[in-house]
């Protein structure tokens, strides 16, 4: 709270970040498919987190902090990376111990779409946003621990010392 | 002579930079004592080895830049007579890139839990703090 | 593809998967995720026996990541030395985690046990993508996640361990970023990264500048990264600061991964004709190998610390593996003495640590001075500490006897009697300072009133890791004696061409 009585609030930085933060997310995640054009998982979930990081420098930390708390933090860290490695080991399981991991053609997606090859690439799109996923999550998460210093140190250092 | 200078250092810029900030992110991470300038060093010493990664992937005629084009498949095939630059070295640098990020990240922390820990971040006088605690207990 | 051919990747998917699941099933209940990490590391090291039974009945297992052919796409290639050091760091790791569960209460406190575990996974993750993969850009990549793990445990400790820590970082990334130029100089000439076509390619480049300077680069980098001789400097301070489990694992798993590593750029990419050829380095290796070894020694005679002063035995006994390596050409004996020392140092400096972080847990013991009559209290641990002692000075049956004997043999095989003279000397630099410390704790007791402590035995689950491994000290080198293993590093070593003297 303290943070927020040393610095007011600026309607103009407030309206531009507003305006600018939907259009950041929306390239984040063009760029994210990485399969039809530049860019992958990687880098569109940077993009995605400096949308965090800009909304934390409009409208103060705490407010950033309630929007992206620790625990949505976890899941997403986890979901993302459950999403590339599950789908590793679903290319195993789907083709009966045949076909390698992160084999995408061999995952049979269904009968609308018949080419491997354009299997293969929807599947990389969800491994990507899967990644893209993490790498926000973790990013966002590096940006709060590093900014933001939390209150309960106290009793962090009495738990160390037990 | 100007052969020789043409040949071995105009033909190949790109390595002579690279090569020179690498000493320059090297020298920062030896001498300097404040942890956070050595990290700073670190930072160039790994942008420097992805700069050299990213120069070898430039192909094509001319001189300087080499005019590859981005490594894009059109959707009617490849171009034909068109030169693309190399991907692999890109692909292998954003692996390099995450990788150097999330040393960074690990390294602030470590500079942060310090900070908290001895109050400064120069390297001299946490050592002399560290004695002080051995010689105390 | 054979099911049994999907155990390696198996091997590190599951790894990461069960990673996040420590992470999420933190958030619930935090006893949970010592035993999710327990399940899935007895779980890896079954499947790396049967890796080890399949690769010696059928043949090396070689697998295409994603069905991308090589040298396109990434190839996991387990062959016997793969097998052989998987088994191993798998199985310091189970033992270390069977140890973590005590001492990580204890150190860390029960709120950051959850983030312990999962970095403990990704730790072990790390280290067995470094063992398992065939393809130099993953070794990088894997090698650089088992270290960002292992820089965040060590600093969990608190207090010294963060600068330990840091000065660890610094040094790892260095010697981390070495290695990558040297991919960037080995690409630029032959255009792939996979460790087989390396081999295949480099033989006609071997004048190339740019491929002998690769070389340079790859061995310094793997060098800082194992802790050899003058490249050392960051091993004493985070071996004997980080939390009990931490360097366990840390001196044992990640050491031999490094070691490993390194042996194969050497070996199997950059083959013996190379270096014999143009970088004749293996007398330089030997050399400081030797200096290694008697420093390591001496100054390990010098500190109180008990951590500290296994930490500078180590120093020594990595010496000892790469004396195996630089006499590995100039003998019939081959890689067999470092690959030995590989597996036996492993057991009897995981069995040290886990004794001497046992004295820390429960008196708080750091202190070599302190040791006084603890033999009758600590009954168990002490005993699996003189077990392990007894094993590196060298006593007859015991694995370190073992690596003593090839290693003499070797030497003087070669002609190198300086070498012998030199194993020798740090014997009896090694008896002096274990001697030292189970005379205080065996035999000179009641020496005064105010040193008498009062401890009791440590828990169940630290001292039966250390017996196990020290009993396995003696049995292994029975096992060694024999010569049942023998023909696996006959095997290793024809894959590379040696064993035979030129």
């Amino acid at each position: 709270m303290s943070a927020e009585k040393k610095y007011g609030r600026d309607v103009v930085i407030e309206t531009i970040a507003r305006l600018m933060i939907p259009f950041i997310q929306l390239y984040g995640l063009y760029v994210m498919m990485g399969t039809e054009g530049a860019g992958g998982g990687f880098q569109g979930g940077t993009i995605i987190a400096a949308s965090f990081v800009l909304y934390v420098t409009a409208f103060g930390i705490t407010k950033g902090r309630s929007k992206f708390p620790e625990s949505w933090n976890a899941a997403f860290k986890c979901l993302g990376l459950y999403l590339y490695a599950g789908i590793g080991l679903l290319c195993i399981i789907f083709s009966l111990g045949v076909a390698e991991y992160l084999n995408y053609a061999a995952v049979p997606l269904s009968n609308i779409i018949g080419h491997a090859d354009t299997r293969a690439l929807m599947i990389a799109d969800v491994v990507e946003i899967g990644i893209g996923m993490t790498v926000m999550a973790a990013f966002v998460s590096l940006f709060f621990d590093l900014a933001w210093k939390e209150e309960s140190v106290e009793e962090e250092g009495g738990n160390a010392e037990e | 002579m100007i052969e020789w200078i043409v040949q071995h250092i105009f033909e190949k810029y790109n390595y002579w930079i690279s090569i020179v900030l690498m000493l320059i992110g090297f020298y920062a991470m030896i001498a300097k004592e404040n942890l956070l300038k050595k990290l700073i060093g670190l930072s160039i010493f790994q942008t420097a080895i992805f700069l050299f990664y990213v120069s070898l992937s430039d192909v094509g005629t001319g001189w300087g830049l080499r005019f590859g084009t981005a490594p894009i498949v059109w959707e009617h095939g490849i171009h034909e007579g068109y030169m693309y630059v190399n991907p692999l070295p890109h692909v292998l640098m954003l692996t390099g890139i995450v990788v150097a990020a999330a040393t960074l990240a690990v390294a602030l922390a470590l500079v942060i839990r310090l900070y908290e820990e001895y109050g400064t971040i120069e390297e001299e006088e946490i050592m002399e703090k560290e004695m002080e605690i051995e010689r105390g207990t | 593809m054979l099911p049994i051919e999907q155990f390696p990747v198996l091997v590190v998917a599951i790894s990461l998967l069960s990673a996040l699941t420590i992470l999420l099933a933190g958030a619930i209940n935090k006893k949970s995720c010592f035993f999710i990490s327990l399940a899935t590391i007895t779980f890896q090291f079954i499947l790396s026996l049967f890796i080890l039974r399949h690769v010696l009945t059928v043949g090396t297992i070689h697998y295409w990541l994603g069905g991308w052919r090589p040298p396109w796409g990434i190839e996991y290639v387990v062959d016997v030395l793969n097998a052989y050091v998987l088994i191993i760091v798998l199985f310091l790791s189970l033992l270390a985690a069977i140890y973590s569960k005590r001492s990580v209460e204890h150190e860390i406190g029960a709120r950051k046990l959850p983030t312990f575990y999962t970095l403990f996974q990704i730790l072990v993750t790390g280290i067995v993508g470094v063992v398992v993969t065939g393809d130099m850009f993953n070794l990088y990549v894997f090698l650089e996640i088992a270290s960002l793990a292992g820089y965040a445990l060590i600093a969990a400790a608190g207090g010294r361990a963060l600068r330990a820590s840091y000065n660890y970082l610094i040094l790892g990334a260095l010697g981390i970023c070495f290695y990558l130029l040297a991919i960037a100089f080995l690409y630029s000439v032959t255009g792939t990264l996979n460790m087989a076509d390396l081999r295949v390619l480099l033989p006609d480049l071997y004048a190339n500048k740019a491929v002998q300077t690769a070389f340079v680069f790859a061995f310094i980098g793997l060098g800082i990264k194992c802790a050899f001789f003058p490249l050392h400097t960051w091993q004493p301070d985070a071996y004997t600061y980080a939390p009990s489990a931490i360097s366990v694992i840390i001196s044992t798993a990640m050491a031999k991964a490094s070691i490993y590593a390194l042996i194969r750029v050497i070996f199997s990419v950059f083959t013996v004709d190379f270096i014999t050829l143009f970088a004749p380095i293996f007398k330089i290796i030997c050399w400081m190998a030797a200096i290694a070894m008697i420093f390591g020694s001496i100054v390990a005679i010098a500190q109180f610390d008990l951590k500290r002063m296994l930490a500078y035995s180590s120093i020594a006994n990595i010496g000892y593996i790469m004396l195996g390596v630089g006499l590995s050409t100039s003998t019939t004996l081959g890689l067999t003495p470092a690959l030995m020392h590989i597996l036996n140092h492993a057991l009897m400096k995981g069995c040290l640590f886990m004794a001497a972080c046992a004295f820390i847990y429960k008196a708080d013991l750091w202190d070599i001075r302190g040791f006084v009559g603890l033999g009758r209290k600590m009954p168990y641990t002490c005993f699996a500490f003189l077990l392990a002692a007894l094993s590196m000075i060298g006593l007859p049956p015991s694995v370190g006897f073992v690596t003593k004997l090839y290693l003499i043999l070797a030497a003087l095989e070669a002609g190198e009697y300086l070498f012998v003279a030199v194993i020798f000397f740090s014997t009896l630099l090694m008896i002096v300072y274990f001697w030292h410390i189970v005379e205080l704790m065996y035999i000179r007791v009641e020496e005064g009133g105010e040193k008498e402590i009062r401890v009791a035995e440590a828990p169940m689950s630290m001292f039966i890791p250390g017996l196990v491994l020290a009993v396995l000290c003696f049995i292994v080198g029975i096992i060694w004696l024999i010569g049942t293993p023998l023909p696996l590093m006959d095997a290793i070593n024809s894959g590379f061409g040696l064993g035979v003297v030129p």
